[in-house]
């Protein structure tokens, strides 16, 4: 087998299953930050219910994000050494910003997150939620430079071979960067928000924690109702930045293979690369070039227009794109129709949408994994787009015996983990909320830290 | 370029490894005690001692390969290419002790397979960067600036038998840990596992010390040349007078003396291995400044590290402060 090929599907794999709980726990620390923040305002005992929940909820899933994200690094040095040393001098500063801005942060304050709320006062407790919050975010920026770096190269010379920076603010704040950033952090508030709104829902209709579930499902439809419309004119924004940088991934997403004025929208086709041609096509003429040059006849090249060995497989980057779009309908589904129930005030007793926002929990991890699929397999062949391609940057003495052995035993551990992992979640909130909101003794000491798995109360 | 930023990347990456072997030291060396302890109240005690700050320590080895990477990538891609199997075993395996924490307590009938999860995760974690450690010192075939050799070159019984040093290395760190922050029969049981432990890190430490200048000529004429004789005279008789306060303080004497003296003896051997290996990144075949990675990316990383280095260890300090003292088994369960 090939190397090459076997190692890029075990990178997608990792990421792909690291990018999961940072999906949800990046909106999950903004959000338990605003419900401690909110009940020492208000003093709502309701609040710190719904805290505490998902601070156990959070505890699971940052666990299995970190544990699954210290493979990340040490993927470019097993499998990508020749990306490492030519890529070095402008990538690994950017990770290891990350980590010092980020991991440390996070991995400190969350021990005091989680088992602290009876060892220092309530502040406090809040302020340590509110760091983690912000360690997420950083890590989330420094990443996504790396990562939008990679597709819109900027601020950096070649020299003998390697990638030397030039200017650091162009390196970090490369052309796709500011559109990536947002569009992901407004991709993992909603992932949270459906899933807030999905458990609330399931609580609902097992008339479990009433008070509590309606709360959460206000919370996530306000969130939802901002951040949908705004993320559709954010995705656009980022098509249209990356129809200036990387058209080839652009003439992928729209199955475009002829370049020309005035071409259509296609809602399903299945792009054939090797014929260069679409079969099954359905279409709206025009609508293509309207929103991607805001103009009814613009001009839009088509994958033809590169040569064969520059293009991205198109059929792959086609379909997720159209996954996450799907994805982003029923989000805009559910919201619309919770404000059509909230006005007629049933929004927390229709038993069809509690149902269907129960089953909808899955949106937005699929649409960020979709979202994904299509950005890094559109810039492919390249690993640094138009500079570096993926087959030069794999580990030149890997065979690929060695590959398929590492491969297969990730899966099979991943398997145990994530399998593990998704029944423990599915467990804590089947077990619920704390009976009393838990109460603080300061008094106690020394206390025992416990899991945040385990019950306080 | 007018400042040689190789020296000071040379004592931060140096820093990184020795926190997180100090640090993630003592925490693996719970997980490798987990199955040995006498019940299970006493596992749960364990398990919380560390709980707080084990993530935190492990970042320590996420900031050592970011670091080696930024700083000195050909290392970084030589080494770890070499170290291909041994490496993704020390992933998959903190993998399960990872997740060991937050699964365990809320498992209810497989509350022992997470028992020896995070067991079995933990030591093999340690085996395999006991071989890391093992085959660093051995040394790497280089091809150009990349790997030249097969990934199954660390199979020797020289890092195998380092392996094996470091998991007595690490239980010594986790059971002079554990005496520190437990009480009653746990405490007591950690001194006699503690002692144990010691006779495995003393033995592999004169096993180690004759092996390498042995296989190494250069090792043995740093070590045994004149005037370097007299100069690194110091390093093997401070740790045998740690040695010695380390065995005294596990008969009696303050619960964290045997916690300082056993991170004591990490530092001497440290230092010794330092000594034995200067200026080698890679041993023998490039050094730190020909591994080094362009000045620009390490200047541009080295501006955050120096401030952010100092403000990491001012909240991290503050997070082991909020959890002083001795852990219990039995408050706020159930
Ligand atoms: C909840 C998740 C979610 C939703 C509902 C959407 N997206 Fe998205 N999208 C992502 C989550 C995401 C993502 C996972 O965050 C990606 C992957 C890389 C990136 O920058 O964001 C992404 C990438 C991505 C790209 C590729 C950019 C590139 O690679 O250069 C485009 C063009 C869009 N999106 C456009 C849209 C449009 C027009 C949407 C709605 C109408 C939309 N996205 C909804
Ligand atoms: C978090 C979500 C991400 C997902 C789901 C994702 C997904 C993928 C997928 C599917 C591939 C395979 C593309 C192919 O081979 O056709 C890939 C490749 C790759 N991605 Fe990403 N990616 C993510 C983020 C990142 C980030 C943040 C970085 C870097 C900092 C990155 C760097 C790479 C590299 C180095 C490769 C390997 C070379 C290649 O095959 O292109 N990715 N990723
Ligand atoms: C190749 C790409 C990536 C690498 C090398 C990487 C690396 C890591 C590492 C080493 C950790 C563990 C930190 C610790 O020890 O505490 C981690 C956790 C985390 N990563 Fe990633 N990561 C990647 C992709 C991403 C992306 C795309 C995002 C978000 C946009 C992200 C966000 C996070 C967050 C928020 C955490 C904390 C744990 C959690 O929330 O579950 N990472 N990552």
């Amino acid at each position: 087998m090939d190397p090459v090929f076997l190692s890029r599907i075990q990178f997608a794999f990792l990421i792909a299953l690291h990018f999961l709980l940072p999906a949800f726990t990046i909106g999950l620390a903004s959000y338990i930050a605003v419900l401690e923040g909110l009940y020492l305002w208000t003093r709502r005992e309701a609040y710190l219910r719904i805290s505490a929940l998902w601070i156990r909820i959070f505890a699971v899933s940052f666990g299995m994000g970190v544990v699954s994200g210290i493979m990340m690094p040490f993927q470019f040095g097993t499998n990508w050494s020749r990306y490492s040393e030519i890529t070095a001098a402008v990538v690994a500063p950017l990770m290891g910003y990350e980590a010092l801005m980020a991991f440390f942060l996070e991995a400190a304050f969350l021990g005091v997150l989680l088992f602290g709320r009876k060892l220092v006062p309530q502040w406090v407790h809040f302020g340590a939620a509110v760091i983690v919050a912000m360690g997420t975010l950083f890590s989330a920026f420094w990443i996504l430079a790396a990562n939008s770096w990679m597709h819109t190269p900027a601020g950096f010379e070649i020299v003998d071979g390697r990638f030397i920076p030039r200017d650091w603010i162009a390196v970090i704040f490369s052309p796709s960067f500011p559109y990536r950033l947002i569009h992901t952090v407004i991709a993992v508030y909603l992932t949270t928000a459906f899933t807030v709104i999905g458990v609330a829902s399931w609580y609902l209709r097992r008339g479990r924690y009433a008070e509590e579930a309606k709360v959460m499902i206000a919370m996530g439809v306000l969130l939802a109702s901002v951040l949908v419309p705004v993320q559709a004119f954010m995705g656009d924004q980022h098509g249209l930045n990356t129809l200036e940088h990387q058209p080839q991934k652009i003439a992928a997403i729209e199955g475009i293979w002829e370049s020309g004025p005035g071409q259509p929208a296609l809602l399903f086709a299945i792009p054939d690369d090797a014929r260069e041609m679409n079969h099954a096509e359905i279409s709206i003429p025009k609508l293509g070039s309207l929103y991607l040059t805001h103009d009814w006849n613009g001009y839009v090249k088509g994958l033809k227009d590169f040569p064969r060995e520059d293009r991205p497989p198109a059929v792959t980057v086609f379909f997720s794109f159209r996954v996450m779009i799907g994805m982003w309908l029923v989000m805009l589904g559910l919201t619309v129709w919770a404000w059509i129930l909230a006005a007629r005030g049933r929004l927390y007793d229709t038993p069809l949408f509690l149902r269907v926002a129960n089953w909808a929990i899955p949106v937005g991890y699929i649409a960020v994994t979709a979202g994904w699929i299509t950005t890094e397999v559109g810039r492919q062949p390249y690993v640094v787009y138009g500079h570096l391609r993926t087959a030069d940057a794999v580990t030149p003495s890997l065979t690929g015996g060695d590959v398929m052995v590492s491969l297969l035993a990730y899966i099979v551990v991943y398997a145990v983990i994530f399998g593990a992992g998704a029944y423990y979640l599915v467990r804590l909130v089947q077990r619920g909320l704390p009976e009393d909101a838990p109460h603080l003794r300061l008094d106690q000491r020394p206390a025992r830290p416990l899991s945040a798995a385990t019950p306080e109360d | 370029m007018a400042l040689d930023l190789v020296p000071i990347w040379t004592v931060i990456l140096a820093v990184s490894v020795f926190m997180y072997v100090l640090l993630d030291g003592f925490d693996l060396g719970v997980g490798i005690l987990f199955l040995l302890a006498p019940d299970d109240d006493a596992r749960d005690t364990m398990m919380a001692s560390v709980a707080p700050v084990w993530d935190g320590n492990e970042t320590w080895l996420v900031m050592g390969g970011l670091g080696m990477f930024a700083a000195f990538p050909t290392a970084f891609s030589i080494i770890f290419p070499a170290l291909y199997f041994p490496v993704l075993a020390m992933l998959l395996a903190l993998m399960f002790r990872g997740v060991a924490f937050e699964f365990r307590p809320s498992a209810r009938t497989s509350r022992r397979l997470w028992n020896r999860a995070f067991f079995g995760g933990s030591l093999v974690a340690t085996f395999a960067q006991g071989c890391v450690l093992g085959k660093f010192v051995f040394g790497f075939e280089v091809s150009g600036r990349q790997f030249g050799g097969s990934v199954f070159d660390w199979l020797h019984p020289f890092v195998l038998a380092v392996g094996v040093g470091l998991v007595f290395g690490y239980a010594l760190l986790g059971s002079t840990w554990l005496i520190m922050k437990t009480e009653g029969d746990l405490h007591d049981w950690a001194r006699r596992k503690a002692k144990i432990a010691l006779f495995g890190v003393l033995a592999f430490i004169v096993m180690v010390s004759v092996w390498t200048p042995l296989m190494h000529e250069h090792i043995a004429a740093r070590w045994f040349s004149w005037p370097n004789l007299l100069w690194f005279s110091p390093v093997p008789a401070i740790t045998a007078l740690l040695a010695l306060w380390l065995w005294r303080s596990l008969e009696r004497g303050p619960d964290a003396a045997p916690f300082i003296a056993a991170m004591g003896l990490f530092f001497m051997c440290y230092s010794g291995l330092a000594v034995s290996l200067f200026p080698y990144i890679v041993p023998h075949k490039l050094t730190l400044w020909e591994a080094a990675g362009a000045p620009e990316g390490q200047a541009f990383l080295l501006i955050g590290t120096l401030f952010l280095i100092p403000v990491i260890f001012t909240y991290t300090g503050w997070s082991y402060w909020v959890f002083r003292g001795k852990v219990r088994g039995d408050a706020g369960y159930h």
